[in-house]
């Protein structure tokens, strides 16, 4: 029982970075742009929180940062896709090796000016980004260490995902948005400014895969800079929209099932299963390739990607 | 016009990223069934007998040292130095004019891990033997599971004048092995592995176990819960990390018998993430140090955040987690490569298999910190005495496994070769689950 409850929440910790990257490439494909970028967008963003915390000590700089060196991948992104129309898998691939290789050079170039050869964030903000403890709440025994022991990050994250089910979903904007990923001819005729639409979601897309490269360099590392922090994160991200249907509540729930596909092999004893840990890797690519094959199959238009994702839009072939 | 600017400004946003990008992934030693062609071969008898008795005059002499192995009567490996018996066997290079390709596997600015240590050994020597910046060729990011990655690098170098090449990783090994029959006039070391011919190629690695049987002692110690964690970075296979398990495992028993040993493996050398998952999957379980065999310093802050203890590996890690880390298994590579660099200025130079020890201060622990339980320094320092003075070598005597196999003869120990690559059982106080 025990172990079943650590599993559950180490699963949780595991699945935040990539709930970060999976609702910030739903939102850009919601706006018609599959972003093959989000481990470079997480990677900037790791940098620049990591960074901004490291040197101000500030956690809300961190945030702010993490955002915006998201959004700046995506806006590069963004300029070249939706004002330049270029391919747009060629565009995200070439995306996360600048991403990656950006945030590489400049945390060496961090580390190289250091005595100690170590970049680790200050104490204060360390300790902010450690396990909560809410009085009365946390001490609970089982309900305690599942829902009100984790860092700031894992509730935020919550907290935007519920927020972009509602702007998707529910409000005016939101409407638009999936009228532009769904046919952007149509959107621009009944009077949507389809640029504009893409280029704020893609901004706000990145921003947010941007925390979830902070995260991961916050948080999962410790506090010390690592490089090639974000390590593959982004790719199960991408992978991971499709596990949600492009839903960001149901995002809440693949994270955190891919999350504990990431530490199962430390929890299910070789005496009782024993299993290559290869296997165990390649658990969230299988599911995923499943799920493909059955929501294929049950058709729903309701789960299924934006129908302009991928295409890019001439407004003067209309 | 807009897609020329399109294919414009994706052309430069690719040729961008190109000089940034980096390589992953990393391998350093796995185990090898050729590994049998190792080692003590290529020492002569005759080195050897001269090794015997040039042994005792041979304190004061240092960088000169020519290392060889011999073994003495009791079938026990000791190393041995032959000062004064170092003959020019190669013609001399200047010490200006000498000029060294280093090829690492990531980054030296990796921050604790295996690379990093590497290249603090290159600049000690370099600091040792006062060389200028421009004779020091470094060759970063360098696959080792890319053969051409390798050859290109290696050959870079021998281009801008290399006339000694340091490949770090395991996986060069091959490729190394042929650019020393093509390039003969230069010297190549191949870090880790196990070939080495009679001419220009050499292999060099540590006694690393040594050290870790000492941190076995640091941690025994500590342990309150008795479930002490180790984060592998390979299985049981891999006889490197294996065989650094069980002498940890060993020192472990030594000071605490009731005390085992529970090791996750990440299946990577460098893997940050896996490295914190396993720590932290080991710290549920009950383990209250965590020790490892992986790059990152992960499992230290891992161990830092729960508020447990921990022994690290490569470099020390007490400056990423000052609040957990007991000791660290460390590194001197600059023992090596200044000896080596030493020989090629002096024509000394010849295709030993290097296998250094704390003996030669290759390998030790870092110091204790404040951290430890009471007793651990007299304890570490007893058997740090034992280790130099030869009385003690690890894996003596008769061992038992976890699958209740024995290992080893009464009153004998496991030779170099076994050690290097032969390790593939747990001793008996692992839990590998």
């Amino acid at each position: 029982m025990s172990t079943l409850i650590r599993l559950i929440s180490h699963s949780v910790l595991a699945g935040t970075p990539l709930l970060f990257g999976t609702l910030g490439e739903i939102v850009n494909e919601k706006a018609g742009h599959l972003n093959l970028g989000v481990e470079g967008m997480m990677a900037m963003g790791a940098c620049a929180g990591f960074m901004a915390g490291y040197l101000s000590g500030s956690l809300l700089l961190s945030l702010l940062f993490a955002f915006l060196a998201g959004a700046l991948g995506a806006l590069i992104y963004a300029l070249l896709t939706v004002t330049l129309m270029a391919d747009q898998n060629v565009t995200g691939l070439t995306l996360t090796i600048f991403g990656v290789g950006l945030s590489n050079f400049i945390g060496q170039y961090m580390l190289v000016n250091t005595a100690t050869n170590t970049l680790k964030l200050p104490e204060a903000l360390n300790n902010r980004l450690k396990a909560l403890s809410i009085p009365g709440l946390s001490q609970l025994p089982v309900a305690g260490s599942l829902l009100f022991s984790y860092d700031l990050f894992v509730y935020l994250s919550i907290a935007i995902a519920l927020l972009l089910g509602w702007y998707i979903n529910h409000s005016h904007s939101g409407r638009n948005l999936r009228a532009v990923g769904e046919n952007p001819a149509a959107a621009d005729a009944a009077g949507i400014h389809v640029t504009r639409v893409k280029y704020l979601n893609l901004l706000l897309g990145g921003g947010i895969c941007g925390l979830g490269g902070a995260y991961a360099a916050m948080v999962s590392n410790g506090g010390v800079w690592l490089s090639d922090t974000v390590g593959g994160r982004g790719w199960i991200a991408v992978a991971l929209v499709i596990f949600a249907a492009w839903n960001p509540v149901r995002a809440i729930l693949g994270a955190y099932v891919f999350g504990a596909f990431s530490v199962l092999k430390y929890y299910v004893p070789k005496s009782v299963l024993s299993l290559p840990n290869a296997f165990y890797d390649a658990l969230p690519f299988i599911v995923t390739a499943l799920v493909l094959v059955i929501s294929s199959i049950l058709q729903k238009r309701k789960n299924a990607q934006p129908a302009s994702v991928g295409l890019s839009y001439y407004r003067e072939e209309r | 016009m807009k897609k020329l600017g399109t294919v414009f400004l994706t052309a430069a946003f690719l040729l961008s990223t190109l000089g940034a990008c980096s390589a992953s992934g990393q391998a350093e030693t796995t185990t090898a069934t050729g590994a049998a062609t190792t080692a003590a071969a290529a020492t002569t008898t005759a080195a050897a007998a001269e090794a015997e008795t040039g042994a005792e005059t041979s304190a004061a002499a240092t960088t000169e040292a020519a290392t060889t192995e011999a073994a003495d009567e009791d079938g026990v490996s000791t190393v041995a130095t032959t000062a004064d018996t170092a003959e020019v066997v190669r013609t001399p290079i200047d010490k200006d004019k000498i000029i060294i390709g280093v090829i690492h596997i990531t980054d030296p600015s990796e921050g604790s891990g295996y690379t990093y240590t590497h290249d603090v050994g290159i600049q000690e020597m370099q600091a040792t033997l006062g060389l200028r910046d421009d004779q020091i060729i470094r060759k970063n990011n360098v696959s080792d599971s890319d053969p051409s990655a390798c050859e290109t690098a290696i050959r870079e170098c021998i281009a801008e004048g290399a006339n000694v090449i340091f490949a770090t990783s395991w996986g060069y090994m091959d490729t190394v092995e042929a650019m020393a029959e093509e390039y003969p006039d230069v010297v190549f070391c191949h870090g880790t592995g196990y070939k080495s011919n009679d001419t220009n190629f050499s292999n060099y690695f540590g006694r690393i176990y040594q050290a870790r049987y000492l941190s076995g002692i640091v941690a025994g110690m500590k342990t309150t819960t008795n479930k002490i964690g180790y984060v592998a970075a390979m299985g049981q296979d891999n006889s490197e990390v294996t065989g650094g398990i069980d002498a940890f495992a060993i020192g472990v028993e030594s000071v605490n018998p009731d005390a085992k040993i529970y090791v996750k493996v990440t299946n990577s050398w460098f893997a940050p993430e896996e490295e914190s998952n396993a720590a932290i999957a080991l710290i549920g379980e009950g383990c209250d140090v965590i020790a490892q065999h992986c790059d990152t310093p992960n499992p230290q802050l891992a161990a830092e955040d729960a508020g447990v203890y921990g022994v690290g590996y490569n470099s020390d890690m007490s400056k990423d987690a000052p609040g957990a880390v007991l000791t660290s298994v460390v590194w001197d590579w600059g023992v090596y490569y200044t000896q080596a660099v030493q020989q090629v200025i002096d024509g000394t130079w010849t295709p030993t298999v290097y296998y250094g020890g704390m003996a030669d201060g290759l390998v030790d622990i870092s110091p204790l910190s404040d951290l430890v339980a009471e007793g651990t320094a007299e304890k570490v320092e007893a058997a740090r005495a034992a280790i130099l003075d030869g009385s003690f070598n690890v894996f003596d005597g008769v061992l038992e496994t976890n699958d209740g196999q024995t290992i080893g003869t009464e009153g004998g120990t496991l030779d170099d070769t076994t050690i290097k690559s032969g390790i593939n059982w747990y001793y008996r106080n692992v839990v590998a689950d």
